[in-house]
């Protein structure tokens, strides 16, 4: 047994987490929860949870009444949000920092419980109603994006005036668009956006990617070479097709 | 104050040294101060190009070392009494170029000379790095060909972020020198097409010099082809470069496409 142990590895990795923001009174909050999670019983089950208290006038024995709460109702908090240290102790979730915003997850829609179907597509309406308009955060390059130059911008939507050299990387969490050719490659919702797509006035692309789904040059249709050319995601894999 | 201009290109080959010895040639010629500094330690070139490689005695490593002083190691070139050369060291490795040391140097040649004119090495080490560094203008030089176009303008986008002038939010100014273009293969379609190279790496064209045996024969001569052979096509190629880096509109005309009326009659041999 002389074998050198192997070094252990940390890795990187990020995982889209949906963000409750409670707000007080809590007992009413609580209420609208339970409304929610009437439509669709899994809807906080294995997901990660954050509770983001940024802003909220409350005291330690206050959070963890709230934690205990949620606790109950199977809504499992991961991390908090926006706390004070004071707030937080060993018995609590840890303190999350560094957040990044990502697209909002779809609430249950009605429909999905079976019993007071009109009641819930009134609470379904007032719910999306309630929701703030949710702006994406949109970035725009005028110059070309280099050979070995990477441009990651999780956040939303890139807009290249210009072209995406050979060997050149977009990386965006929403749609990229290029107003000129793009030769390197463009990875578009990585942070699990479905909905993002892909457009470059011309096609000589190394490699496209939506939400995961990839095609590399090989892989895609020769005639759309040199062309004005989207790409989208549908169930059955990534399209692309001629523009305008 | 002089101005400092690098020529470089990322890939190796492409005619970097060639190009840096025949501009600096040809902007000495109209009596204005020049050094052309060879950065390339461990593999220099310029010297033979310029036919120095017997007079040197310094180098850059020992400047930046504070083993000589610049005076000492700057070699007057023998035919143009405004053009110097500062060679590289052949013995030691690239390591021994500090940044500070080179600040240094290229701080007291802006001081001296009008032009100064930077070549790099291959590559994007700290050799391509540091000679870029300091420049108000970068020359990149490239060849109508896939691999040195995507090399380019990986340079070009270092120029972009790693240079002082990026550091402190200026923009370089980038021209794009097309070297070893070759009518008759271009004609072909072997070669990659002007307007195809300046669309990828958008920059503007400083000149495109054309293949040719004049360039060989001058390097191996030990002489810049702006002196050796001054009305050879790709010697005036650089002095038209010349004349467009110092603001002239001069348009860029493609070698080969601008065929007369006897050249359309006799085809490809006249040319």
């Amino acid at each position: 047994m002389l074998t050198k142990p192997r070094p252990i590895r940390l890795k990187g990795r990020s995982f889209l987490a949906l963000s409750l923001a409670p707000e007080l009174p809590f007992e009413d909050w609580l209420t609208g929860l339970d409304d929610l999670a009437a439509r669709s019983a899994g809807f906080f089950l294995r997901r990660p949870v954050v509770l983001d208290v940024d802003g909220l006038d409350i005291d330690k024995a206050e959070l963890r009444k709230l934690v205990a709460e949620l606790g109950q109702r199977n809504v499992r908090i991961m991390g908090i949000e926006g706390a004070r240290p004071s707030l937080l102790g060993q018995d609590m979730p840890p303190a999350m920092t560094d957040g990044r915003p990502a697209s909002d997850f779809e609430p249950p829609a009605e429909g999905e419980a079976d019993e007071a179907q009109d009641a819930a597509a009134a609470r379904a309406t007032t719910v999306s109603a309630s929701t703030p308009v949710q702006v994406t955060g949109s970035l725009v390059v005028t110059e070309p994006v280099r050979s070995g130059q990477s441009l990651f911008f999780p956040e939303g939507d890139v807009t290249i005036i210009g072209s995406v050299a050979s060997g050149a990387e977009v990386v965006a969490g929403g749609s990229i668009h290029v107003y000129g050719t793009l030769r390197g490659r463009a990875l578009a919702g990585t942070t699990g956006n479905s909905a993002a797509r892909i457009f470059c006035r011309k096609l000589e692309a190394e490699l496209i990617a939506i939400d995961g789904f990839y095609l590399t040059a090989e892989d895609m249709e020769p005639d759309f070479r040199g062309r004005a050319v989207q790409a989208w995601l549908e169930s059955n894999g990534l399209k692309t097709g001629i523009l305008g | 104050m002089g101005k400092v201009i690098v020529v470089t290109s990322g890939k190796g080959g492409v005619g970097k040294t060639t190009s840096a010895a025949a501009l600096g040639a040809a902007l000495a010629q109209n009596g204005e101060k020049v050094v052309v500094v060879d950065f390339d330690v461990g593999l220099r070139n310029l010297d033979l190009v310029m036919g120095a490689e017997r007079r040197v005695v310094y180098d850059l490593v020992n400047v930046i070392q504070g083993e000589a002083k610049l005076t000492q190691a700057l070699i007057r070139d023998k035919r143009v009494e405004t053009l110097y050369l500062l060679p590289a060291s052949q013995t030691r490795d690239k390591d021994n170029l500090t940044p500070e040391g080179v600040e240094k140097v290229i701080a007291a040649l802006k001081k001296a000379f009008d032009w100064v004119i930077c070549d790099s090495p291959a590559g994007i080490e700290r050799g391509a790095t540091l000679a870029m560094r300091h420049a108000d203008v970068a020359i990149v030089v490239t060849n109508p060909e896939v691999s040195s176009v995507r090399d380019s303008d990986r340079i070009i986008g270092l120029l972009d972020s790693k240079t002082l002038k990026a550091e402190n939010g200026e923009r370089m100014e980038k021209h794009l020198l097309l070297t070893r273009y070759d009518p008759t293969r271009a004609e072909r379609g072997d070669m990659l097409k002007v307007d195809d190279v300046l669309e990828i790496l958008s920059i503007p064209l400083l000149g495109i010099i054309p293949e040719s045996m004049d360039v060989l024969r001058a390097s191996n001569l030990g002489s810049p082809v702006t002196l050796a052979d001054e009305s050879s096509a790709p010697a005036r190629a650089y002095f038209d470069a010349v004349r467009r880096l110092k603001g002239d509109a001069l348009p860029v005309t493609v070698p080969g496409e601008k065929r007369g009326f006897f050249g359309k009659f006799f085809g490809r041999k006249a040319a």
